[in-house]
């Protein structure tokens, strides 16, 4: 970079390289599409949530154990958490300007997300494979 | 910035943010990003209930008293009214998307109807499971 300042270095040449990662539409799509996921399925989960709030553990872990419903838990674990990781990463990239606490908080969101699927989704196969302990 | 703009004049600053008006529009997009944020939280304590289910009765007996305390309720109906903006707030962008419903006056009535969903379809959803003695 030490030759950026040269005043023959065009501010085009300057700019080269620096430009965006190329992976802007992909984040976009996965935005909208795990979006779209995310409606029949926070509907099913409004549902369900009424339905389990006031249940005992058998009839919740019974409830779970069924295929359909581990199955629609998982998917929702997986559409949140893809959405989330991706608006959470653009919020932080918006309002957070210094590289290292953004890369720290882009890695940590990330970290975050993984591991609450990865928790969700054992726990409901656990229970699902296993049925009500 | 002033770099890159050698030999033209200092470009002007945007507006501070504290000058202008609020608007629906404007509205939306912070209340939103705030909804994310409540959602995120959300999938947190899913995953955790997950957990506490699997652990066994007397962790989920543990986990779902928490839950149920004054702050826990008051927490999850923020949660559902973040879940109902979110599901509103999607089908609207969807129509961005098909470039459709840009016009000032159909963004904020778009935006007004989300907010409105959000928080008529929050309350029916506790109403409802107030009503069949859910909580």
């Amino acid at each position: 970079m030490s030759t950026s300042n040269s005043p023959f270095r065009t501010p085009l040449s300057r700019a080269r390289g620096l430009g965006a990662a190329h992976h802007g539409v992909s984040h976009f799509i996965s935005e909208r599409i795990s979006g779209l996921a995310l409606v029949p399925l926070f509907i099913w989960g409004a549902f369900a949530g009424i339905r389990l709030a006031g249940a005992d553990f058998d009839t919740v872990a019974a409830w779970v154990a069924i295929p359909l419903n581990a199955v629609l838990l998982s998917l929702l674990f997986v559409a949140l958490l893809v959405h989330l990781k991706n608006a959470i990463q653009l919020v932080i990239e918006d309002y957070v300007e210094a590289f290292a606490p953004k890369a720290a908080l882009v890695i940590g969101n990330l970290f975050v997300c993984i591991l609450a699927g990865a928790v969700g989704i054992v726990s409901i196969l656990k229970i699902a494979f296993t049925g009500a302990l | 910035m002033t770099e890159t703009s050698r030999g033209l004049p200092e470009r002007p600053l945007s507006p501070h943010l504290q000058v202008w008006r609020w608007h629906i529009t404007m509205a939306c997009s912070i209340l939103h990003r705030a909804s994310l944020f409540a959602l995120y939280v959300g999938v947190l304590l899913l995953a955790g209930w997950a957990l506490s289910l699997a652990s066994g009765p007397d962790h989920y007996a543990c986990y779902t008293g928490l839950l149920g305390s004054l702050i826990g309720k008051l927490l999850l109906f923020g949660i559902t009214v973040a879940v109902f903006y979110n599901v509103g707030y999607i089908v609207r962008q969807s129509f961005w998307d098909l470039g459709k419903g840009f016009a000032p006056k159909t963004a904020d009535m778009t935006g007004l109807a989300v907010i409105a969903f959000a928080i008529v379809a929050a309350a029916v959803t506790w109403i409802i499971a107030a009503a069949t003695g859910a909580i």
